[in-house]
């Protein structure tokens, strides 16, 4: 029997459990449910309860054990074991019913217990993330020296072994993509938002703000598909080659620009809702000593919203640096050191995606130095929110 | 004393701030401005790039199915047929194209046997024997079938391939496209609706004609399903326990701020969440939709649990005193009352969770599902673990191809793709216009 015609045999008998404990109640009771303490229902789902829930933890184990059991796990044992299981339950817990059981408080007690499980998904997906991430990266520093790492200013990976693999230009070009990215969204969103909650008519809202969150909407793999195909031709064609700076379609200034668009509806609807925080008290009290609403903006409701700006900047620069499709398609593969934006560069999430895509043997530090990589950028994105997120509640604290 | 100002005649202190009142005004504009530029270039960029997938060039040619040749044991069994491979079928093509320009009296201009078969897609004769081994009825029939052209020559009609280009193209010759171009003329060929890129698998780099994205559109629907039937169930828990249940302790405290940092962590560490402990330590499959499924559903779980939990926050509490007040337990009263009247916000949430989910692609890449696939997944759930694709990683996949016939290609998955989104998010948008109440 295979485990998923156990898990329906299992299903099946639960479902039993439930009709025979509902009657056994309802007879109990002599027919009358006012004589109960809780609604048949529950009864009935006591049982199934009691049926389904050590057959299956006990189906849960033999699957997670199935490797070190071998032959025994794959006969007919585990599975009469686990009908047995339930079988069993469903009779104690058909047997037990009496009139005052509490069976509403054990079937709500059950069902808090899955709520509380639901919940710790989050803490677990987190801890895998940092197991997973740390265990392999340990494995690299085992074949890899830290130092080197960290320290040098070369990444050039040999598939033969003697790979040069320092972060250092990585980081460079991760960095270089997101201050351009940010140069462009963060003056465009912030405007934006100043204009769409100060200036603009209701039509011109009813029409602006859709767009600009449709922005938001547009799935990553689209603008790295517009980067190569739109961007990068005319950044090469237009400015690089008639500068005489280079003759790469995909730059720095490619991922950049679009990165940037990608950016301003999260720089413009983040700093749209702290705008909005602000008292308006603070806004007519200016207005009241004559100060025109560009010099209100500028003077008095910039300065309060500030560091919730400053937040939504961090945020922004976090999103920036853990991009991956549009620099992979837009900001090239080289590794290099390089002022001029117009040659390509690589960044971390690009480098994390080439070395672990492919066939690759798992135990090298050219396919391992992915984990160190994604160790790094997860440290620096985790930095950077709670740093934002701290300064945004801090903020909306202070005008609550 | 005489005034040095007049009320009626602006001084220049206050022309210069209306002057800056003016320009700051005017950057706002251009801001607004700038961004829905983006989005409209953005959008006609892959439109005007992608539109062309839809349309193909097929040959239409009399093909003779000779059953001397493609069923030698004559008893129409479909497994004895296969023996024949697409060499056989091929030559067939081939004849009924040369007899076919022979009829219509069109000049071939020395071109040789195999110049002309280069008009026709490699991949035309697997078709036509997948068709005849469904249906051996075709045999020993003379019947018009439409069959893919060649690449070179579909871009020449979609305006890709030039005379000029197609001179120094190995893949092709001028003579090649001028033949074309007189079949068009004759009705042996034209470009047509081509409903294979919706349902044909990829296709290798030298029959982009062929790629399609049946194979992609299956895996993204799989994954889906997946998420849906794991991320929805376990956001409404896990938001129902926090928002109604949870004591102010620590590991509340530590359930929050884990939601909110998994919300903003990059999603490539997803991706290596999977490899590592999916892939690597659990031993599931590369490349298999419940492998996608999983990341994606760890990934979409803040993003439901965020809104949801705003959703049931917005019921009043009058609706849980008054539950509570009539007898009910406090379970009772959150899945018989605040549940549902929470519903249309939660769902809303979880559709445009799942847009953000479909989507998304560099978790995607690094648990195998750039690989080429080129059989479909059987239907789930054993196909859940069969090797599948994915609609953005099949972009992706498109865009590393050397052949520009396949941005055509990739642009056009785009525009499904974004069909895709767009009726997901109308669909959370009209639960929010239609269901939402404003207490």
């Amino acid at each position: 029997m295979t485990p998923g015609y156990t898990l329906l045999a299992v299903l099946g008998r639960s479902a039993l459990g439930f009709v025979l404990g509902r009657q056994r109640a309802l007879s109990v009771a002599g027919g009358d449910a006012r004589r109960l303490h809780s609604l048949p229902v529950y009864y009935g789902s006591s049982v199934l309860l009691f049926t389904a829930i050590p057959a299956l933890i006990l189906l849960a184990a033999i699957a997670f054990l199935h490797p070190w059991l071998g032959a025994a796990a794959t006969g007919p044992v585990p599975a009469v074991l686990v009908l047995l299981a339930a079988l069993v339950g469903l009779a104690i817990a058909t047997l037990r019913i009496t009139r005052d059981q509490r069976a509403r408080n054990i079937v709500e007690q059950a069902v808090k217990a899955l709520l509380i499980g639901c919940s710790l998904i989050a803490v677990l997906t987190t801890v895998g993330i940092v197991a997973s991430l740390l265990f392999e990266s340990i494995h690299f520093f085992r074949l890899y020296p830290a130092s080197e790492f960290f320290l040098s200013l070369t990444w050039n990976p040999q598939f033969r072994g003697g790979s040069e693999l320092g972060i250092w230009p990585l980081l460079w070009g991760t960095l270089y993509v997101s201050v351009v990215a940010l140069v462009v969204a963060v003056p465009v969103g912030l405007m934006a938002a100043v204009y769409l909650s100060e200036y603009a008519s209701r039509r011109t809202r009813a029409f602006a703000k859709p767009a600009i969150e449709m922005l938001a909407g547009i799935p990553t793999i689209v603008y790295g598909l517009f980067a190569l195909i739109t961007v990068g031709p005319l950044l090469r064609d237009y400015v690089a080659q008639p500068l005489g700076l280079g003759t790469s379609s995909s730059s720095v200034m490619t991922a950049g620009l679009v990165m940037g668009v990608m950016l301003i509806p999260f720089v413009s609807s983040l700093s749209d809702d702290i705008m909005n925080a602000v008292p308006q008290a603070m806004r007519d009290g200016s207005f009241g000593l004559g100060a025109t609403p560009s010099e209100t903006v500028r003077q008095v409701v910039l300065p309060a919203a500030l560091p919730g700006i400053v937040g939504a900047i961090l945020l922004a620069a976090s999103r920036a640096i853990g991009e991956t499709m549009i620099v992979v398609m837009g900001a090239g593969a080289a590794a290099r050191l390089n002022l001029n934006p117009f040659e390509a560069m690589t960044t971390i999430t690009v480098k994390i995606v080439s070395q672990l895509t492919g066939d690759t043997e798992f135990a090298s530090p050219e396919t391992l130095v992915a984990f160190a990589l994604g160790l790094t950028l997860f440290c620096f994105t985790l930095v950077l929110n709670v740093v934002a997120l701290i300064i945004v509640r801090k903020y909306r604290e202070q005008y609550e | 004393m005489t005034p040095k100002t007049s009320l009626l005649e602006p001084d220049a202190r206050t022309r210069r701030r209306n002057a800056a009142e003016r320009r700051f005004r005017a950057y706002g504009l251009a801001a607004i401005i700038v961004s829905v530029l983006a989005l409209f270039v953005l959008l006609a960029s892959i439109l005007a790039n992608g539109t062309g997938a839809f349309r193909q060039t097929f040959l239409h040619l009399p093909v003779t199915l000779d059953a001397a040749v493609l069923d030698k044991a004559g008893n129409r069994n479909p497994d004895e047929m296969k023996k024949v491979t697409t060499v056989g079928y091929a030559k067939l093509i081939n004849k009924a194209l040369v007899a076919a320009l022979a009829e219509k009296g069109i000049a071939t201009d020395g071109l040789t046997d195999k110049q002309l078969a280069g008009l026709i897609s490699q991949e035309a004769p697997a078709t036509l024997r997948d068709q005849v081994l469904a249906d051996p009825a075709m045999l020993d029939q003379t019947l018009t079938v439409d069959l893919l052209a060649n690449g070179r020559v579909d871009g020449y009609f979609k305006g890709r391939v030039t005379l000029e280009s197609a001179a120094l193209d190995s893949n092709t010759s001028p003579e090649q496209l001028q033949l074309a171009d007189k079949m068009r003329a004759a009705g042996l060929l034209s470009v047509d609706f081509n409903p294979g890129f919706l349902t044909r698998p990829d296709a290798s780099d030298l029959r982009p004609e062929a790629a399609g994205l049946g194979v992609a559109i299956l895996g993204s629907a799989y994954m889906m399903i997946i998420v849906l039937l794991l991320a929805l169930p376990i956001g409404v828990g896990a938001s129902v326990y926090l928002e109604e249940f949870a004591p102010k302790n620590r590991l509340t405290d530590l359930i929050e701020v884990n939601i909110s940092n998994l919300a903003a962590v990059p999603s490539i560490v997803y991706g290596i969440l999977g490899l590592a402990i999916f892939i690597n330590a659990f031993g599931l499959t590369q490349s298999a939709p419940i492998v996608g499924g999983l990341v994606l559903t760890l990934m979409t779980l803040p993003r439901i649990i965020i809104p949801a939990r705003a959703a049931l926050k917005s019921v009043p509490p009058s609706i849980r005193d008054a539950a509570l007040g009539v007898g009910a337990s406090k379970m009772q009263s959150i899945f018989h009352h605040v549940l549902p009247l929470a519903a249309p916000g939660i769902l809303t949430g979880a559709i445009i969770g799942l847009a953000q989910a479909l989507g998304e692609t560099a978790p995607l890449l690094l648990i195998g599902m750039v690989a080429f696939v080129k059989d479909y997944p059987s239907a789930p759930p054993e196909g859940f673990f069969d090797a599948a694709s994915a609609l953005p990683v099949q972009v992706y996949n498109f865009t590393t191809r050397g052949d520009p016939a396949f941005v055509e290609r990739a642009s056009g998955a785009i525009i499904v793709l974004l069909v895709f989104l767009i009726v997901m998010n109308a669909i959370a948008i009209f639960l929010r216009s239609r269901f939402e109440r404003r207490w």
